[in-house]
């Protein structure tokens, strides 16, 4: 049975290159379309029931904007 | 305690008084005419289990140092006019950085590949930050293979004092010649200044910082860079009152001061004995400390109505800064400076720097 | 609920100057997760050379030295040799090590220096805005190479491997290039980053990670398309996994003794 897990995203740290939703296996992210102070369109869990904590998202982020757990 | 003498060659009394300053590292690379330098740090650093490397270059060995003066040690590399050049953009480095070390520079002749021997042409270089940016550092420039040693063993404590680089700026004679020196006495490691701005300071419950240091020389915001400098430049005033040095050798009543450095002092100085014994009265001003430069007691001469022959082995570069110097005194624009130079790695005689003097007394 | 990846402790909780989809950001995290893991983050120094790189001074929690371009792994040398107990991280890209730097990591490596080397290779110039690079593929268009990288007509070189480069020195112990296009490559690289380090606490030297990242701004594409590239062009070129590894002989020593 896989794990049930949760992501939580730092809306001002993220800018938006959506490599998180191409990296998750199970299409638990997507960009938003409401942008940050920035001018960035950061990811959100669209579908976050489907989230397994396997931590794809996380490992390509390069703006440590994500963080996942286990439920 | 007795005091040791020994009969050494310069470029071996540099090495022997830097170990005895508590020099920690040595990085060098071979370059005539220093090489006995390099070979003495490399049997004597490796015999007291310090650090010794021939980098690859003069390029890699200044920012060996950069990477040692950066943790608080006190780090030293050497060479001659080509590898110091090469070495400027590590200089300007460790400047706007504001690390302690303390660099050899035994002068050969110029520019290019020039020739192994002896030369004076380095001055510009040496004082006027050679490499980029607004800088100086301090250049001391010995005459005798005992003040070679002198002012390296101090150097380093005038670099960590300072937060500068301190360059010994000898020559290819000084370097090989050898005289009698008495060494300095050996510091002991535990004595040395800390240096809380260091990095490496954060674990073991080290000292003072628990904050991550950061040796860097840069400030993208303008404003702040300029903050950085002008504050150096404020240290260096203090240098300036603190750190002039030099020599004088009959100038009271002299009618001609001749004014030289290293080599070129101890042939003005000969010069200026013949011609006591004829009745010429001529004197001696040494600068020892070329930055900063002894300005002030030079304006003080020109003031009494002294002229000045600059002699050097070059084309002339420290006659700029005694021009400067006289400029600024009492009878502005009326002191005679004038030059005598050889260069090439010629060295002058004594009978030819009388010569010129006596051309200017008319006599 | 348990955390199962979160901050590093030893990476400042700031944004970053990078661009979106810049490999740096990934980079960085996994050099302060192996730092966390190790527990020294109090004996870590990071040298920042000149490039990109030279904001990871902001960004690293501990003790940094900013040196001139290329002399990164001499600096690196001065440190490590004063400070032999500490954790040192020469942090450079593919023109500070493979083009101005060149003599520099060559002569540390063969001398079997005991910092870590973390070389960024993004196939281009980054912060100068995207002239060629020393690894810039042949037919790679850059600023200075505008009809494509050419070895032929205008002698413009080929793309240097460093890691086999550096392999034939006898003072290096451990050379691995890993990736970060994808999360599965993103964890293998960081245990090649783990092991360099514990080789370093242990005593053992030269090691250097190779890392292929992508520079989306500079290859002119998004952060997708660049992730795709680098799988696409570079890895075929580049080839992931450790290139040397000759590490344990101390251990094997110590063993036997």
């Amino acid at each position: 049975m896989a794990n049930k897990g949760k992501t939580e995203i730092d809306r001002e740290r993220c800018k938006g290159c959506h490599l998180c939703v191409r990296a998750c296996p199970t299409k638990v992210l997507a960009p938003d379309d409401s942008p940050n102070s920035w001018g960035y369109y950061p990811a959100k869990a669209a579908n976050p029931d489907k989230c397994i904590a396997c931590g794809n998202c996380y490992l390509v982020c390069p703006d440590v904007a994500i963080t996942v757990y286990k439920l | 305690m007795a005091e040791e003498k020994r009969l050494m060659k310069g470029n071996e009394a540099i090495g022997e008084a830097a170990i005895r300053a508590g020099c920690r590292a040595y990085f060098g690379y071979p370059i005539t005419p220093q090489n006995e330098l390099t070979a003495y740090m490399a049997k004597n650093m490796l015999d007291k289990k310090r650090t010794f490397i021939q980098a690859e270059s003069e390029v890699s060995a200044i920012n060996m140092v950069f990477g040692a003066a950066a943790t608080g040690a006190r780090a030293m590399t050497s060479s001659s006019s080509p590898g110091m050049s090469l070495k400027q953009e590590g200089i300007s480095y460790l400047c706007g950085a504001d690390l302690p070390s303390v660099l050899v520079n035994v002068a050969r002749s110029g520019p290019g590949l020039g020739g192994i021997s002896p030369g004076q042409g380095d001055y510009f270089q040496s004082t006027r930050g050679g490499g980029h940016g607004d800088y100086y550092h301090i250049v001391l420039a010995p005459k005798s293979v005992q003040e070679s040693a002198d002012l390296t063993y101090e150097a380093f404590d005038l670099a960590d004092k300072w937060r500068m680089p301190v360059l010994i700026l000898a020559d290819g004679l000084i370097g090989q010649m050898m005289e009698g020196v008495v060494l300095p006495p050996v510091r002991d490691l535990a004595s040395l200044p800390k240096k809380p701005w260091a990095a490496g300071n954060r674990s073991g419950g080290g000292a003072a910082s628990v904050e991550a240091a950061h040796v860097t020389s840069c400030r993208l915001v303008p404003q702040e860079l300029e903050t950085m400098v002008r504050a150096r430049y404020a240290r260096y005033d203090e240098i300036k009152k603190a750190e002039s040095r030099y020599e004088e050798v009959d100038v009271a009543d002299a009618d001609l001061i001749l004014v030289g450095y290293g080599t070129s002092a101890r042939v003005a100085l000969g010069a200026v004995e013949m011609a006591r014994k004829l009745g010429l009265k001529l004197g001696l001003f040494r600068p020892i400390s070329l930055w900063p430069f002894p300005s002030e007691r030079l304006a003080e001469l020109a003031a009494k109505g002294k002229r000045f022959l600059a002699v050097e082995m070059s084309m002339g570069q420290m006659v700029d800064d005694v021009r400067l110097a006289v400029a600024g005194s009492a009878g502005a624009g009326k002191a005679d400076v004038q030059f005598y130079g050889r260069c090439g790695g010629v060295i002058p005689s004594e009978e030819e720097v009388l010569d010129a003097a006596r051309k200017i007394l008319g006599k | 609920m348990e955390l199962m990846y979160g901050h590093p402790k030893s990476l400042k909780p700031i944004q970053t100057k990078y661009c979106p989809g810049c490999g740096h950001g990934v980079i960085h995290r996994l050099v302060c997760e192996v730092i966390d893991e190790l527990g020294v983050q109090d004996r870590s120094v990071i040298m920042n050379p000149v490039g990109c790189s030279i904001w990871a001074d902001l960004y690293f929690d501990f003790d940094s030295v900013q040196v001139p371009h290329g002399r990164t792994p001499a600096g690196a040398t001065g440190v490590k040799r004063m400070l032999p107990d500490h954790l040192v991280v020469c942090y450079q890209g593919d023109g500070d090590l493979a083009a101005i730097g060149t003599a520099e990591i060559i002569h540390a490596a063969n001398r079997g220096e005991k910092f870590t080397g973390i070389f960024v290779n993004n196939a281009i110039y980054g912060m100068t805005g995207g002239q060629m690079a020393p690894t810039t593929l042949v037919g790679q268009k850059a600023t200075t190479a505008p009809y494509g990288r050419d070895p032929i007509e205008a002698g413009m070189g080929y793309p240097i491997r460093v890691c086999e480069l550096l392999a034939t020195l006898g003072g290096t112990k451990y050379l691995a290039r890993g990736a970060v296009n994808n999360a599965a490559n993103v964890r293998k690289t960081k245990q090649y980053i783990k092991k360099a380090f514990e080789a370093q606490m242990r005593g053992e030297g030269f090691g250097l990670v190779e890392i292929l990242s992508p520079c989306p701004t500079n290859w002119q594409m998004g952060a997708g398309e660049s992730v795709d590239w680098l799988e696409q062009n570079m890895i075929p070129f580049y080839a992931l996994g450790e290139v040397k590894n000759t590490l344990g002989d101390v251990a094997a020593k110590e063993a036997g003794k």
